[in-house]
């Protein structure tokens, strides 16, 4: 369920922007944490799109999410630096279906102190196995 | 400790150090009485979070240490941090003030020589400031290799308005990290370099396009191009952030997103310099290239150009990642050997084992083996070893690693990152993961059901070999290198064809890929 007054509150404020979907989108899911089918409808009348125009973009980047994820999210850094440092042997370790809900990301940049995590806008380096048992565990 | 109270304990507040814990560190400090300062990283990695005191260096500190450290007992004392081999090895132009300003700090900035390519661009004018570009030799950073000034002299002499400046900040390639270095570090000289760039081709806008995992970057940028506006009026630069897809990184999708597209690859030409953003005239650029400029106007493209090796000029800050001890930020000349990266520089490997392979160029650069540790850094030797110095990312790798899969890691990657547009990159890449599947099994397979059919003609009926299988998956990465829109599917073939070819024992090394190899 989206709150119609606050999505229109976003529309209003990116009204007559160059390009506004993606940062349309980005405002959408960080105030409803997914974008409905509702709300596309609601961009797409908005900015003269189809909706399958904005659904599309909705499904082409991983960022986006069409339900809501009422689980804590930690983002783990899963490229080649990460795994030149062991995070697959850290990775076996998670529960792939557990209160927490584990995504796998191509990099977070800190390539040379991994592996990594980032909760939030929050990163975590030097991951052990230990250190990322407490921090999972004190996100349930 | 005397005067404590007037003590300046300077701590990185970039990405890197906070991940590794710098805020708790500062804390420390300033609960002790002391004056912290958050500055940029020297980009010395393994010591963040590094604490410098007059010029003295402490690191990697806890929390705890900050009492010794204040006492002069510590024993993560490193001496002066500019005479650190790694630091006083370097020869840095870009990262000039690294560790040594606030972020946003425009005083800072302008104290340590700011603002002075532009206002000298502002003085020469729009061409002489494409010459002296030209003149530096200044290549693409982000890993084409092609001449910054001759794609800005393309914008500057399109006849249509607007023009923009786009510049590419979706560093998603592992062991990269330069580009999040000078936005969280040093956003200013990013935004004088677009300046300077609005400046030469006739732009009134310009975008950053920041990928979604630097949350700490965009930030910055976007205090930076707030605080900067005074500076570089007319123009403006407005932050724009990606949503996880490492396609927009290729310039034409990049630009599609922006647009707020799917983030779909466009077929060149046309030119985005001719018809880009919005279709019209665009300076596509990586945070590198844009971040060079200003040293370049300020100094001169001839001091630029003395440095460097062969037709690669300059310096290349170089980003040593992965299983090494040493890892972080060195920027330097081309043409220093892989061999000293990653021996010398970077010490070998964290774990102490034999470094087996080093992948340089990120997920779309080949692996090697240390028999290229001879290979002088720089576009054209490693183009010429079937590799590429992409953005000039090393990712270190100990005698643990099996190639094979990370040979099914690189297509299983560009599987999961295509954007879709052309077949080679979207069906090959799956086609890869399952015969790279197969090798890794040491198994080759009948004719499925499909093929055996007698209508189709040109599909093998006979049983498939291990070393047919192998030739199979030579001939999808021609195909992919040579049928794919961009680099994506492109490049994938590098780090495939490399593992396959370089570590032939990964993959039941039969003797006619052995062969293959020579």
């Amino acid at each position: 369920m989206t709150e119609p007054a606050e999505l229109d509150r976003i529309l209003a404020a990116h009204a007559g922007r160059e390009g506004a979907l993606l940062p349309i989108l980005h405002d959408v899911q960080a105030v409803f944490g997914h974008v409905s089918e509702d709300t596309e409808r609601a961009i797409a009348h908005a900015l003269n799109l189809s909706r399958a125009e904005v659904h599309g973009v909705v499904s082409f980047y991983h960022d986006f999410r069409t339900r809501p994820e009422p689980r804590p999210v930690v983002k783990l850094c899963r490229a080649e630096s990460c795994q030149a440092r062991g995070v697959e042997a850290l990775a076996a370790r998670l529960p792939a279906d557990g209160p927490v809900k584990v995504e796998t990301v191509y990099c977070l940049g800190l390539c040379s102190v991994g592996p990594n995590v980032m909760v939030g806008d929050t990163l975590h380096a030097r991951l052990t196995p230990e250190k990322l048992g407490a921090l999972v565990g004190g996100l349930v | 400790m005397t005067n404590v109270g007037m003590t300046v304990v300077r701590i990185s507040d970039d990405a890197l150090a906070l991940a590794c814990g710098a805020d708790a560190v500062a804390a420390a400090f300033e609960a002790a009485g002391c004056t912290v300062e958050r500055v940029s990283s020297w980009g010395m990695h393994w010591l963040e979070p590094l604490a410098e005191i007059d010029g003295q260096g402490f690191g990697p500190l806890e929390p705890a240490d900050a009492a010794a450290v204040l006492a002069g007992s510590s024993d993560k004392g490193i001496g002066p941090i500019a005479d650190h081999p790694f630091i006083a090895s370097q020869q840095r132009f870009t990262f000039a003030r690294a560790g040594k300003t606030r972020p946003l700090s425009l005083e800072d900035y302008e104290a340590h020589g700011g603002w002075s390519g532009l206002a000298k661009a502002r003085q020469i004018g729009p061409e002489a400031t494409i010459a002296e570009v030209m003149t530096s030799g200044l290549r693409g950073r982000g890993g084409a290799g092609f001449p910054a000034a001759i794609k800005w002299t393309t914008v500057a002499k399109a006849a249509a308005a607007p023009k923009y400046i786009v510049c590419n900040a979706d560093e998603g390639d592992s062991g990269t990290f330069a580009d999040r270095m000078v936005m969280e570090g040093d956003p200013f000289m990013l935004i004088e370099g677009m300046a300077i760039a609005a400046h030469a081709v006739g732009a009134a806008k310009g975008y950053v396009y920041i990928r979604s995992e630097y949350p700490h970057a965009i930030a910055k940028m976007q205090a930076a191009a707030q605080a900067a506006r005074p500076y570089i009026a007319p123009f403006e630069v407005e932050v724009r952030v990606g949503a996880g897809a490492y396609v927009c990184g290729e310039e034409t999708s990049l630009l599609n997103s922006l647009e707020g597209k799917r983030g779909e690859v466009r077929a060149k030409p046309p030119l985005p310099a001719l018809e880009g953003l919005f279709g019209k005239p665009t300076v596509v650029n990586n945070v590198l290239t844009l971040a060079a400029v200003p040293w370049i106007v300020a100094n001169g493209g001839a001091a630029y150009a003395d440095v460097g090796f062969g037709r690669s000029k300059g310096t290349m800050p170089i980003q040593i990642a992965g299983n090494v001890k040493y890892g972080g930020l060195y920027e330097v000349g081309f043409g220093i050997t892989l061999g000293e990266l990653v021996e010398v520089v970077g010490g070998g490997t964290a774990s102490g084992r034999r470094v087996r392979a080093v992948q340089v160029g990120g997920p779309l650069g080949a692996y090697h083996p240390p028999a290229d540790f001879h290979l002088p850094f720089d576009y054209e030797s490693f183009a010429a070893a079937d590799g590429l110095i992409g953005h000039a990312g090393l990712t270190v790798f100990d005698d643990s690693v099996d190639m094979s899969a990370q040979a099914r890691f690189a297509m299983q990657f560009c599987a999961a990152e295509s954007c879709g547009k052309c077949t080679p990159c979207r069906l090959g890449s799956t086609r890869g993961v399952e015969v790279i599947d197969r090798i890794r099994a040491r198994q080759g397979r009948a004719a499925d059901a499909v093929e055996a059919l007698p209508q189709i003609h040109n599909a093998r009926k006979g049983a498939r070999t291990l070393s047919d299988e192998i030739a199979l998956l030579e001939d999808l990465c021609e195909t992919m290198k040579f049928g794919s829109l961009c680099a994506l599917g492109g490049f994938t073939p590098y780090p495939v064809l490399s593992a396959l070819r370089r570590f032939p024992e990964d993959f039941g090394a039969v003797p006619d890929a052995a062969e293959a190899a020579e």
